[in-house]
This record gives C-alpha cells, structure tokens and sequence, in this order.
C-alpha cells in the first residue's frame, strides 16, 4: 500500500483500524473519558441519596450496584486507560521512538479494554448490575443471584487481558526502541516510572487473572474453590485479589508520580533534584508494592505475627514516597515557579497527597486498623491518594500534553477555574469523612439515621461533589471553548525533553531522523549548550510504518460473543466467538503483511510545510 | 534503504575460525547438558520407581531436581546465558521472586497453623 493511499481513508474506519501509537493514545484517552463521566455519575447519584438522612431516592440494592460500578469504572476503566491513553501518545515520542515495540498488539489491548468495559455496563440493561462491591468478595459474590456477577467477572477479563497486553507492550517498547544515546539513566521519570508500572501489570495482573478464573468456575460451572461446605476457603480470594489489587494501586499512582516529575521541573525552570534517586524511590515502591497486601486484610483474622509484618512492611512504602515529596519540594526552592494551570494541580497534588498518605501510615498500624476498617475514613483515605494523586496528574497531563496531542493550548482562565473548583470540591467532599468515619459511620452503606450527628458531615460532603461535578463540566467547556488558541503550539511550555521537539500536529512518523541524545533533560542541553535543535542520528531515508488492520477489533468482539455464551449457558454463542476470536488470530499469522513504506520525498515536504 | 536488511535472510559464505570455535564449544555444552538432564530425568524417576527413597523425602527431591532442570533448560537451550540477554534475567528472577515470596506468604497465612 502506498502512502498517499494509506491516508485517504474514510474516518471512522481509520480510527477502527490504527495502529498508530498516537491515534491508539487518543482512543484510550477517550474510552476512559468515557467511563470516567459515568463513574462519576455513579458518584453523585450515591452523594445524593446520602444527602440527607433516610433518604430514599435510590434503593438499597441500586445503591449497592451504583457503588460497585463506580468503583470497579473507576479503577479499571478510567483511572488506568486515562494513563494507558498518555503513555501511549507520549512515551515512544519521550525515548525517539517511531512507534511502541508491537502497534497491533497495543490496538488489541485498546479494544479489549473497551469492549470489556461495555460488556460490564451492558448488565445494566439486563436485569441487574454487579451489586458484590469492587473487590466482590466470596461467598456474597458467588452466591450473589441473577447475572450481575458473570458480567463483572467476564468483563474485568477481557479488559484484564488488554491491560496485560499493554504493560508487555511498554515494557518491551523502553526496553529496545530508545534513540542513541538514550541510556536507562537518561529517561525522563515519566518514561521510568511508566516502566516500573508495567512491570507491576505484567506481575500483578495474573493474581487477578486466576482469581477471576477461580470465581466464573465457581459461578458457572459449580466448581467448589471458594464453598467452605465442601472444603473449599474463602480467604483464597481476598488474598488472591488483593496480591493483584495493592500493585494497582501502585500501577496508578507510579505513572502520576512521573507527570509531576515532568509537570514540576518543566515549569520551576529547574533540572529534576535528585533524578537518580527518584528513580530509586520509583524502584523500591514497586518492588514494596508486591509485600504488603494483607494489610487490606488486618482484620480477617491471620494473627499478630503476619498484622505485623505487613503494618510494617507497609509503614516502609512511606520512606521512598517520602523521598520523592521533598525531591519535588527542593526541584521547586529556588525555581523560576510560573503558576499555569498544569503547574497548578501539581502544586495542589503535594498537599494533598501528603494528606492521604498521613492516613495511610495510621491505616497501616494494625491496631489501630480494627477501629477504622470499613469505615468511612478508609474512603476519605483513599479517595485523597487517587483523586489527589491520579486524578490531579491526569489532569495535570491533560493540560501540559493538550497542545502537542490535539494542536491547541487549552483556555488557561477556565483551567484556573476548573482547578480551584475542583479542588475546593474534593477537599470538601473527604475531608469530612475522616471524621465521618472517625465518628463511626461504615463505608457501603445506602442510608443511615438522623440525629447521630452525622446529617451536617454528610450534607458538607455532597455539596462537594457537587462543586466537583461543576468543575469538571468547566473542564468540557474548555476543550470546546479553547479550539482557537492553535499558535505556539509547538512547545509552548519551553520543554525539556523530546516530545516537545516534533512538530505538532505529529507526523504518524514521529521522528523524520532518529535523535540523537546527548543529556538527560536532550532538548534542555540542545537549547543551552547546543544550538537549540536536536542533532539526528540518521540520514534522511524512507521509513517503514506498520499497515492498519481490522483484525484486533475482530478478536475483541469474538471474546465479547463467548462471554455472552459463558454469561447465558449458550454453546453455540461461546464456540461461534472463539471461531470470530481464533480465526482472527490465525489470519493474522499466515497473512504476510510487511508494512508499507513513506518516500523521502514525502517526508522532505513534511519537514519543509513544518517551519 | 541498504541498511534495512532482513534479518532473517540466510546467511552467506564459510564461518570464520572463532565462529567455528565458538560453535564447537556451544555444542559440547548442549551435549553436556542434554546428558546432566537426562540423567536428573532418570533420577527423578528411581526416587519414585524403586523404593529406595521414601516418599515425604521423594516429593521435595523431585522439585528440587525440577528447579535445576528449568534453570539448566533456560541458560543452555533457551540462551539465557549468552551476552545481551541481561533484561531478560532481570525480568524472570525479579518475577520468579515476587512469585516465591508471594506464593509461600500465602500458603503460610492461610494454612492452619497461627502465629
């Protein structure tokens, strides 16, 4: 195929098909802006029936599914896609890499996650979500009845799958693909820490693979793992779900550690303090992450000895994040501060992450653990890391990468408003409910008394969901409003390292000539010790790209087929997905398929139209 | 571009003398190991063959022998020891540990014994 006939294609099919890094980055970006607005309106609608003491907006048991489907959305389904979708875009540019190692297996990973993710929400239409929580805990959920359970289990797999898929994937990407030059210790942290976190996804994510293999054999086919009466045991599960669920947490935050390592030196104007010890830190809190899962599980019951070895295999975590809070607080003493929007939420994100970390350290004290378990201050807790960990990097990387991913700067005025909001909203949101929880009130429940003292906390609470509600639809006005700001869009941040040198919008090619790295920080040194351009580190020849192919939305949607066969017993269905699944992966082996080439002429043009 | 060769084209020409050398030496430690396997192989089943070892010392004999044979498969026949292959070690012995600690943790905490 050549490459004038590789772009006429029609849209929707070009965005079906992609291969392209870039393009795949976007659709994660949107697939988990997608389920990050419906977990939040899961959110508020929960906030709301909690307004005012025995309220009865939702019932119980539509409370119980709200609760799960946001937080199952919100873990799976936002959080890490929203972070799949940046370091997919930002990544290969950040190592002078012209695509990730293997840009079909990163296209399947997108659709299996989407189209996992809508297999769960489709049991909304079909008599009943998952309604077991977001760890769904056995034996409520293998006893839970009606369809709920085999949605959640179906869905967290094929999407498990993608994410799986993608971690290889980024992993193998820094490994081989990074520019001359580019040694391990001259990666920028969000390269590293991304790194970091796919490993934990490659060694994590199988606890929760065979967890859930365990539960849909339990549910539908009568296997007995998990049914004490016939000698089975409950506790494998929540040790087998939290083995994968504490490095997930890791997998979210370490990602976010490494935008504000970007976010923060980028706009002090001040190399990152203490890069080799940040990436240490990174190092240690992964390796931390696989040692202290019981910790979620204090009062199960496992005796003094194991309660404290993990507390204090827990309490070591904060050294290395310790660490890291004082290397952002000295890259900042002394810095040139310019206080935009993305500088904004990092600066926000130190306070309030210290924060939930406080929290942390007294949840990880085991004594203590059996006064707070299950109630509202372990919400506050980890609502302050995520939201004012994850969710602020994201938005951080939202507002620093916007010019170079979409071509145009978003509004800075709206972003002020849209941080401070947003802000203001989620400090008021948890902040009382360390004292809810502190006061007694437990976590999962759908209604609770008046005249406990808990109406005010609560109303406090709900008012600030809604003032984060408010602030994120600020957020959408500005992608919508801000379109016109298309100048210096290049490197508007006078940026540091390498995805700030292509031009914008990126060529599907990246790079014309692979760089050539010769400092930590290549653009920073090219700008100051160099004459300001990156030198390249080949001649200018023609590139070999990759050709789209429908094939990974046809394996996904094979899965989704079983799954429905699995979900209602239908044998036909379950073998006529695997044929749609196996089929696809078999014309992808025996079709030879090389790839297209983009002539030099073609590539000259580009470079001459970019200045 | 000239510099875009497959790299799986054929190669062409006689191999030069430290090639050969080197294939000499890779062959006898095949040979070598192949022979080590075999003869763990057979040792595993004599333990359980005959009666000679009784069975509460067979069963970690056996997964001993299983643990050598694996890391012996993974250096001599699947490469692991030769040179660039150094990210490849760190993947599966950081995995392998993780795995270990995190697999005999568990069977510690759940079985019956408390402490």
């Amino acid at each position: 195929m050549s490459y004038a006939k590789a772009q006429s294609k029609n849209v929707v099919w070009d965005w079906l098909t992609t291969v392209d890094h870039k393009k795949v980055g976007i659709l994660y970006l949107a697939g988990g802006a997608f389920f990050f607005a419906l977990g939040g309106i899961e959110a508020v609608l929960m906030r709301i029936q909690l307004m005012f003491p025995d309220l009865a907006i939702v019932q119980a048991q539509t409370f119980n599914e709200l609760l799960t489907l946001h937080g199952t959305t919100m873990i799976f389904l936002a959080a890490m896609p929203l972070l799949f979708g940046f370091m997919n875009f930002i990544i290969p540019l950040q190592i002078g890499a012209r695509d990730v190692a293997f840009p079909f297996l990163n296209a399947l990973g997108f659709w299996l996650f989407f189209f996992g993710g809508l297999l769960l929400y489709v049991s909304l239409f079909t008599g009943g979500a998952p309604d077991a929580g977001w760890t769904a805990y056995v034996p409520l959920s293998s006893n839970s009845p009606g369809q709920g359970l085999d949605y959640y289990v179906l869905g967290l797999q094929v999407s498990g799958l993608g994410t799986l898929i993608g971690g290889i994937n980024f992993l193998v990407t820094i490994i081989n693909m990074r520019a001359p030059g580019m040694s391990m210790m001259r990666m920028p942290l969000f390269t590293w820490s991304s790194f970091v976190a796919s490993m934990l996804i490659l060694f994590a994510f199988p606890a929760l693979t065979i967890g859930l293999l365990l539960l849909m054999l339990e549910r539908l086919f009568g296997a007995t793992y998990f049914a004490v009466d016939f000698g089975g045991n409950v506790i494998i599960w929540q040790h087998l779900f939290w083995i994968f669920g504490h490095p997930e947490v890791y997998i979210l935050i370490l990602p976010a550690f490494g935008i504000f390592s970007e976010v923060i030196p980028t706009f002090a104007k001040k190399r990152l303090f203490g890069y080799s010890a940040m990436v240490f830190a990174t190092l240690i809190i992964g390796f931390l992450g696989f040692m202290v899962w019981a910790h979620h599980m204090f009062t199960v019951g496992m005796g003094p000895v194991a309660n404290a070895i993990f507390a204090v295999a827990t309490m070591a975590i904060a050294v290395p994040t310790g660490i890291k809070i004082f290397n952002w607080l000295l890259t900042l003493w002394g810095g040139r501060i310019q206080f935009t929007t993305a500088n904004l939420f990092a600066l926000g994100f130190l306070p309030s992450f210290v924060m939930g970390g406080v929290t942390g350290v007294m949840l990880a004290t085991s004594a203590a653990n059996y006064q707070f378990h299950d109630t509202y201050f372990v919400v506050a807790h980890f609502h302050y890391v995520i939201i004012g960990g994850v969710v602020l990097g994201i938005f951080a990387a939202a507002f620093y990468w916007w010019p170079k991913m979409f071509g145009y700067r978003l509004s800075e005025t709206l972003g002020k408003w849209f941080f401070w909001l947003f802000l203001i909203g989620f400090h008021m949101t948890f902040f009382v409910q360390h004292f809810l929880g502190l006061m007694g009130m437990p976590r999962r429940v759908a209604s609770f008394l008046p005249g406990q003292g808990l109406d005010a906390m609560n109303f406090i609470s709900t008012l600030g969901a809604f003032l984060m509600s408010i602030a994120f639809i600020i957020f959408l006005i500005a992608i919508f409003a801000s379109t016109k700001n298309r100048d210096n869009v290049q490197d508007p941040w006078d940026g540091r390292t390498l995805e700030w040198t292509v031009p914008t919008p990126v060529p599907e090619y990246n790079f014309a000539q692979t760089p050539l790295v010769r400092d930590l920080d290549p653009y920073w040194y090219e700008k100051h010790e160099g004459d300001g351009k990156i030198k390249a580190a080949e001649p200018l020849g023609e590139i070999h790209m990759p050709n789209a192919t429908i094939l990974p939305v046809t394996i996904s949607a094979g899965l989704i087929v079983a799954s429905f066969g699995f979900i209602y017993h239908i044998l036909p269905l379950i073998i006529g997905g695997f044929i749609i699944t196996f089929g696809a992966m078999f014309v992808r082996s025996v079709k030879e398929d090389h790839g297209y080439h983009i002539p030099v002429e073609d590539i000259k043009r580009d470079k001459e139209e970019g200045k | 571009m000239s510099s875009h060769q497959d790299p799986s084209a054929p190669l062409q020409g006689a191999p030069s003398k430290n090639t050969e050398r080197k294939l000499k030496n890779e062959t006898r430690t095949q040979l070598i190991s192949f022979i080590l396997m075999i003869f763990i192989t057979s040792m595993a089943f004599i333990s359980i063959g005959s009666d000679a070892v009784p069975n509460g010392f067979a069963i970690p004999f056996i997964l001993m022998l299983a643990g050598v044979q694996v890391v012996l498969q993974l250096y001599f026949f699947m490469h692991m020891n030769e040179k660039g292959t150094g990210w490849i070690n760190v993947m599966i012995w950081s995995g392998l540990f993780v795995a270990a600690l995190t697999v005999g943790a568990l069977m510690f905490l759940i079985g019956e014994v408390k402490y």
